[in-house]
Protein backbone atom coordinates (compact mmCIF):
# COMPACT_ATOMS: atom_id res chain seq x y z
CA UNK A 1 0.00 0.00 0.00
CA UNK A 2 1.31 3.33 -0.76
CA UNK A 3 2.48 5.15 2.53
CA UNK A 4 1.46 9.09 2.20
CA UNK A 5 3.56 11.40 4.42
CA UNK A 6 1.66 14.07 6.53
CA UNK A 7 3.08 16.53 4.35
CA UNK A 8 1.92 14.89 1.13
CA UNK A 9 -1.77 14.13 2.31
CA UNK A 10 -2.21 18.13 3.15
CA UNK A 11 -0.51 19.34 0.20
CA UNK A 12 -2.55 17.21 -2.43
CA UNK A 13 -5.49 18.17 -0.38
CA UNK A 14 -4.63 21.85 -0.91
CA UNK A 15 -4.10 22.14 -4.06
CA UNK A 16 -7.42 19.97 -5.22
CA UNK A 17 -9.00 22.61 -2.61
CA UNK A 18 -7.18 25.63 -4.82
CA UNK A 19 -8.17 24.28 -8.40
CA UNK A 20 -11.46 24.19 -10.29
CA UNK A 21 -11.45 21.10 -12.18
CA UNK A 22 -14.07 22.63 -14.69
CA UNK A 23 -10.70 25.00 -15.32
CA UNK A 24 -7.81 22.53 -14.77
CA UNK A 25 -9.18 19.63 -16.59
CA UNK A 26 -10.40 21.29 -19.87
CA UNK A 27 -6.97 22.88 -19.80
CA UNK A 28 -4.59 19.71 -18.86
CA UNK A 29 -6.66 17.28 -21.34
CA UNK A 30 -6.60 19.95 -24.12
CA UNK A 31 -2.52 20.66 -23.45
CA UNK A 32 -2.38 17.13 -23.77
CA UNK A 33 -3.65 17.12 -27.59
CA UNK A 34 -1.64 19.34 -28.67
CA UNK A 35 1.29 18.98 -27.32
CA UNK A 36 1.05 14.44 -27.79
CA UNK A 37 -1.05 14.95 -31.06
CA UNK A 38 -1.07 10.91 -31.40
CA UNK A 39 -3.41 11.24 -28.17
CA UNK A 40 -6.07 12.45 -30.22
CA UNK A 41 -6.06 8.53 -31.62
CA UNK A 42 -8.85 7.95 -28.82
CA UNK A 43 -11.01 11.33 -29.40
CA UNK A 44 -12.16 10.66 -33.08
CA UNK A 45 -15.98 11.00 -32.20
CA UNK A 46 -14.90 14.78 -30.63
CA UNK A 47 -15.31 16.59 -33.59
CA UNK A 48 -12.75 19.49 -34.64
CA UNK A 49 -9.30 18.87 -33.06
CA UNK A 50 -7.31 20.71 -36.44
CA UNK A 51 -5.36 22.93 -34.27
CA UNK A 52 -4.66 24.40 -30.48
CA UNK A 53 -7.62 26.76 -30.62
CA UNK A 54 -10.09 24.39 -31.69
CA UNK A 55 -8.93 21.95 -29.25
CA UNK A 56 -9.22 24.66 -26.40
CA UNK A 57 -12.80 25.57 -27.55
CA UNK A 58 -14.10 22.15 -28.20
CA UNK A 59 -16.70 21.10 -25.80
CA UNK A 60 -16.12 17.97 -25.68
CA UNK A 61 -13.01 18.45 -25.08
CA UNK A 62 -13.83 20.36 -22.40
CA UNK A 63 -16.72 18.76 -20.79
CA UNK A 64 -14.52 15.42 -20.59
CA UNK A 65 -11.32 17.54 -19.14
CA UNK A 66 -13.63 18.07 -16.05
CA UNK A 67 -14.99 14.64 -16.31
CA UNK A 68 -11.16 13.51 -15.93
CA UNK A 69 -10.26 16.02 -13.09
CA UNK A 70 -13.35 15.03 -11.05
CA UNK A 71 -11.82 11.68 -11.48
CA UNK A 72 -8.48 12.42 -9.75
CA UNK A 73 -10.73 14.18 -7.35
CA UNK A 74 -12.33 11.22 -6.24
CA UNK A 75 -8.81 9.60 -5.89
CA UNK A 76 -7.57 12.17 -3.41
CA UNK A 77 -10.68 11.35 -1.55
CA UNK A 78 -9.80 8.21 -1.04
CA UNK A 79 -5.95 8.44 -0.94
CA UNK A 80 -5.64 5.14 1.35
CA UNK A 81 -7.49 2.85 -1.44
CA UNK A 82 -6.87 5.02 -4.81
CA UNK A 83 -6.55 1.07 -6.29
CA UNK A 84 -9.98 -0.10 -5.35
CA UNK A 85 -11.37 3.53 -6.35
CA UNK A 86 -10.09 2.98 -9.58
CA UNK A 87 -10.75 -0.71 -10.34
CA UNK A 88 -14.06 0.25 -12.38
CA UNK A 89 -12.52 3.00 -14.50
CA UNK A 90 -8.81 0.75 -15.26
CA UNK A 91 -11.26 -2.29 -16.79
CA UNK A 92 -13.03 0.67 -18.87
CA UNK A 93 -10.06 1.90 -19.99
CA UNK A 94 -8.89 -1.55 -20.94
CA UNK A 95 -11.46 -3.13 -21.62
CA UNK A 96 -14.06 0.03 -23.32
CA UNK A 97 -11.54 2.59 -24.32
CA UNK A 98 -8.60 1.13 -25.12
CA UNK A 99 -6.16 3.64 -24.16
CA UNK A 100 -2.73 2.68 -24.17
CA UNK A 101 -1.52 3.04 -20.90
CA UNK A 102 1.83 5.18 -21.70
CA UNK A 103 -1.19 7.81 -22.50
CA UNK A 104 -1.51 8.17 -18.59
CA UNK A 105 1.12 9.72 -17.85
CA UNK A 106 1.08 12.01 -20.78
CA UNK A 107 -2.07 13.74 -19.30
CA UNK A 108 -0.95 13.49 -15.93
CA UNK A 109 2.71 15.59 -17.06
CA UNK A 110 0.35 17.95 -18.26
CA UNK A 111 -1.99 18.32 -15.33
CA UNK A 112 1.22 19.39 -13.50
CA UNK A 113 2.18 21.97 -16.07
CA UNK A 114 -1.28 23.25 -15.56
CA UNK A 115 -0.93 23.34 -11.85
CA UNK A 116 2.45 24.67 -11.67
CA UNK A 117 1.36 27.13 -13.84
CA UNK A 118 -1.76 28.62 -12.10
CA UNK A 119 0.41 28.14 -8.71
CA UNK A 120 3.74 29.49 -9.80
CA UNK A 121 6.03 30.19 -6.82
CA UNK A 122 3.79 27.92 -4.88
CA UNK A 123 4.33 25.45 -6.91
CA UNK A 124 7.94 24.40 -4.76
CA UNK A 125 9.81 21.78 -5.81
CA UNK A 126 8.57 19.83 -2.29
CA UNK A 127 4.88 20.29 -3.40
CA UNK A 128 5.54 19.23 -7.34
CA UNK A 129 7.29 16.38 -5.52
CA UNK A 130 3.92 15.36 -3.51
CA UNK A 131 1.42 16.24 -6.68
CA UNK A 132 3.64 14.00 -9.31
CA UNK A 133 3.48 10.79 -6.38
CA UNK A 134 -0.24 11.28 -6.49
CA UNK A 135 -0.19 11.47 -9.84
CA UNK A 136 2.10 8.48 -10.61
CA UNK A 137 -0.53 6.25 -7.88
CA UNK A 138 -3.58 7.58 -9.74
CA UNK A 139 -1.47 6.54 -13.45
CA UNK A 140 -0.38 2.82 -11.86
CA UNK A 141 -3.75 2.14 -10.38
CA UNK A 142 -5.66 2.98 -14.04
CA UNK A 143 -3.42 0.84 -15.30
CA UNK A 144 -3.85 -2.37 -12.51
CA UNK A 145 -7.06 -4.08 -14.55
CA UNK A 146 -5.04 -4.58 -18.28
CA UNK A 147 -3.89 -8.22 -18.94
CA UNK B 1 10.07 18.33 -36.05
CA UNK B 2 10.28 21.57 -35.51
CA UNK B 3 9.12 24.01 -37.63
CA UNK B 4 10.18 27.78 -38.10
CA UNK B 5 7.66 29.19 -36.40
CA UNK B 6 8.43 26.93 -32.93
CA UNK B 7 12.61 27.20 -33.97
CA UNK B 8 12.18 30.87 -33.41
CA UNK B 9 9.40 30.72 -30.34
CA UNK B 10 12.09 28.64 -28.49
CA UNK B 11 14.94 31.19 -29.79
CA UNK B 12 12.90 34.20 -28.02
CA UNK B 13 11.82 32.20 -24.78
CA UNK B 14 15.26 31.36 -24.04
CA UNK B 15 16.86 34.35 -25.10
CA UNK B 16 13.99 35.83 -22.58
CA UNK B 17 15.24 33.81 -19.69
CA UNK B 18 19.37 33.81 -20.33
CA UNK B 19 19.43 37.28 -17.86
CA UNK B 20 17.88 34.72 -15.02
CA UNK B 21 19.85 31.45 -15.98
CA UNK B 22 20.72 30.57 -12.73
CA UNK B 23 17.27 31.07 -11.63
CA UNK B 24 15.80 29.23 -13.74
CA UNK B 25 18.42 26.42 -13.79
CA UNK B 26 18.63 26.03 -10.03
CA UNK B 27 15.06 25.78 -9.79
CA UNK B 28 14.87 22.83 -12.61
CA UNK B 29 17.75 20.93 -10.91
CA UNK B 30 16.05 21.67 -7.48
CA UNK B 31 12.91 20.12 -8.59
CA UNK B 32 14.36 17.26 -10.31
CA UNK B 33 16.01 16.27 -6.98
CA UNK B 34 13.25 16.79 -4.73
CA UNK B 35 10.65 14.45 -7.14
CA UNK B 36 13.23 12.44 -8.65
CA UNK B 37 15.91 11.35 -5.92
CA UNK B 38 17.55 8.77 -7.97
CA UNK B 39 19.40 12.02 -10.00
CA UNK B 40 21.02 13.03 -6.75
CA UNK B 41 23.69 10.22 -7.21
CA UNK B 42 25.21 12.13 -9.55
CA UNK B 43 26.02 14.94 -7.82
CA UNK B 44 27.50 13.77 -4.07
CA UNK B 45 30.73 16.02 -5.22
CA UNK B 46 28.35 19.05 -5.00
CA UNK B 47 26.77 20.80 -2.57
CA UNK B 48 22.97 20.55 -4.24
CA UNK B 49 21.00 22.15 -1.30
CA UNK B 50 19.16 25.30 -1.99
CA UNK B 51 20.67 28.32 -2.76
CA UNK B 52 24.32 26.92 -2.73
CA UNK B 53 26.55 28.66 -4.78
CA UNK B 54 27.16 25.22 -6.61
CA UNK B 55 23.71 24.44 -7.74
CA UNK B 56 23.19 28.27 -9.05
CA UNK B 57 26.54 27.72 -10.98
CA UNK B 58 25.88 24.32 -12.46
CA UNK B 59 21.99 25.82 -13.30
CA UNK B 60 23.38 28.45 -15.16
CA UNK B 61 26.15 26.23 -16.69
CA UNK B 62 22.91 24.42 -18.17
CA UNK B 63 20.51 26.94 -18.97
CA UNK B 64 23.07 28.82 -21.04
CA UNK B 65 23.94 25.53 -22.99
CA UNK B 66 20.22 25.11 -23.56
CA UNK B 67 19.96 28.51 -24.53
CA UNK B 68 22.79 28.31 -26.76
CA UNK B 69 21.69 25.49 -29.24
CA UNK B 70 18.48 27.54 -29.44
CA UNK B 71 19.95 30.51 -31.45
CA UNK B 72 20.57 27.74 -34.00
CA UNK B 73 19.25 24.31 -33.64
CA UNK B 74 19.68 23.18 -36.93
CA UNK B 75 23.79 23.26 -35.96
CA UNK B 76 23.17 21.12 -32.39
CA UNK B 77 25.32 18.63 -33.46
CA UNK B 78 28.15 20.76 -33.93
CA UNK B 79 27.29 23.38 -31.38
CA UNK B 80 27.04 20.11 -28.60
CA UNK B 81 30.00 18.37 -30.03
CA UNK B 82 32.35 19.06 -26.82
CA UNK B 83 29.31 18.44 -24.75
CA UNK B 84 28.35 15.09 -25.86
CA UNK B 85 32.14 13.88 -25.33
CA UNK B 86 31.90 15.37 -22.13
CA UNK B 87 28.68 13.03 -21.17
CA UNK B 88 29.55 10.48 -23.31
CA UNK B 89 33.24 9.06 -21.60
CA UNK B 90 33.36 11.31 -18.18
CA UNK B 91 30.08 12.21 -17.16
CA UNK B 92 28.00 9.18 -18.24
CA UNK B 93 24.82 10.93 -17.11
CA UNK B 94 22.37 7.40 -17.88
CA UNK B 95 20.28 8.99 -20.71
CA UNK B 96 16.70 8.44 -18.75
CA UNK B 97 17.87 11.11 -16.79
CA UNK B 98 17.56 13.75 -19.53
CA UNK B 99 13.83 13.22 -19.62
CA UNK B 100 13.64 13.80 -16.00
CA UNK B 101 15.30 17.00 -16.45
CA UNK B 102 13.51 17.85 -18.97
CA UNK B 103 10.32 17.35 -17.41
CA UNK B 104 11.15 19.30 -14.57
CA UNK B 105 12.61 22.47 -16.69
CA UNK B 106 8.86 22.43 -18.28
CA UNK B 107 7.52 22.99 -14.86
CA UNK B 108 10.37 25.87 -14.38
CA UNK B 109 9.27 27.31 -17.32
CA UNK B 110 5.26 27.31 -16.64
CA UNK B 111 5.79 28.53 -13.03
CA UNK B 112 7.82 31.04 -14.10
CA UNK B 113 6.20 32.21 -17.47
CA UNK B 114 2.39 31.19 -16.18
CA UNK B 115 -0.24 31.73 -18.91
CA UNK B 116 2.44 32.85 -21.29
CA UNK B 117 3.59 28.93 -21.09
CA UNK B 118 1.04 28.36 -23.99
CA UNK B 119 0.07 24.31 -25.38
CA UNK B 120 1.92 25.38 -28.14
CA UNK B 121 5.08 27.08 -26.35
CA UNK B 122 4.77 23.74 -24.36
CA UNK B 123 4.81 21.48 -27.04
CA UNK B 124 7.74 23.42 -28.99
CA UNK B 125 9.50 23.35 -26.18
CA UNK B 126 9.37 20.11 -25.12
CA UNK B 127 10.40 18.90 -28.64
CA UNK B 128 13.37 20.82 -28.79
CA UNK B 129 14.66 19.58 -25.20
CA UNK B 130 14.15 15.83 -26.60
CA UNK B 131 16.17 16.94 -29.26
CA UNK B 132 18.68 18.58 -27.05
CA UNK B 133 19.04 15.34 -24.75
CA UNK B 134 19.12 13.15 -28.14
CA UNK B 135 21.98 14.68 -29.78
CA UNK B 136 23.59 14.85 -26.02
CA UNK B 137 23.54 11.26 -25.67
CA UNK B 138 24.61 10.42 -29.91
CA UNK B 139 28.23 9.79 -28.67
CA UNK B 140 27.43 7.21 -25.43
CA UNK B 141 28.05 3.95 -28.16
Amino acid sequence: MVQWTDFERATIKAIFAKIDSAVVGPAALSRCLVVYPWTQRYFGKFGNLFNADAIRSNPNVIAHGKVVLDGLARAVQNLDDIKATYAELSVLHSEKLQVDPDNFKLLADCVSIVVAAQLGKDFTPEVQAAFQKFLAVAVSALGKQYY
Amino acid sequence: MLSKKEKALIAEIWESLSPVAEDIGSDALLRMFASFPGTKTYFSHLDISPNSSHLRTHGKKIVLAIADGAKDISQLTVSLAPLQTLHAYQLRIDPTNFKLFSQCMLVTLACHLGEDFTPIAHAAMDKYLSAFAAVLAEKYR
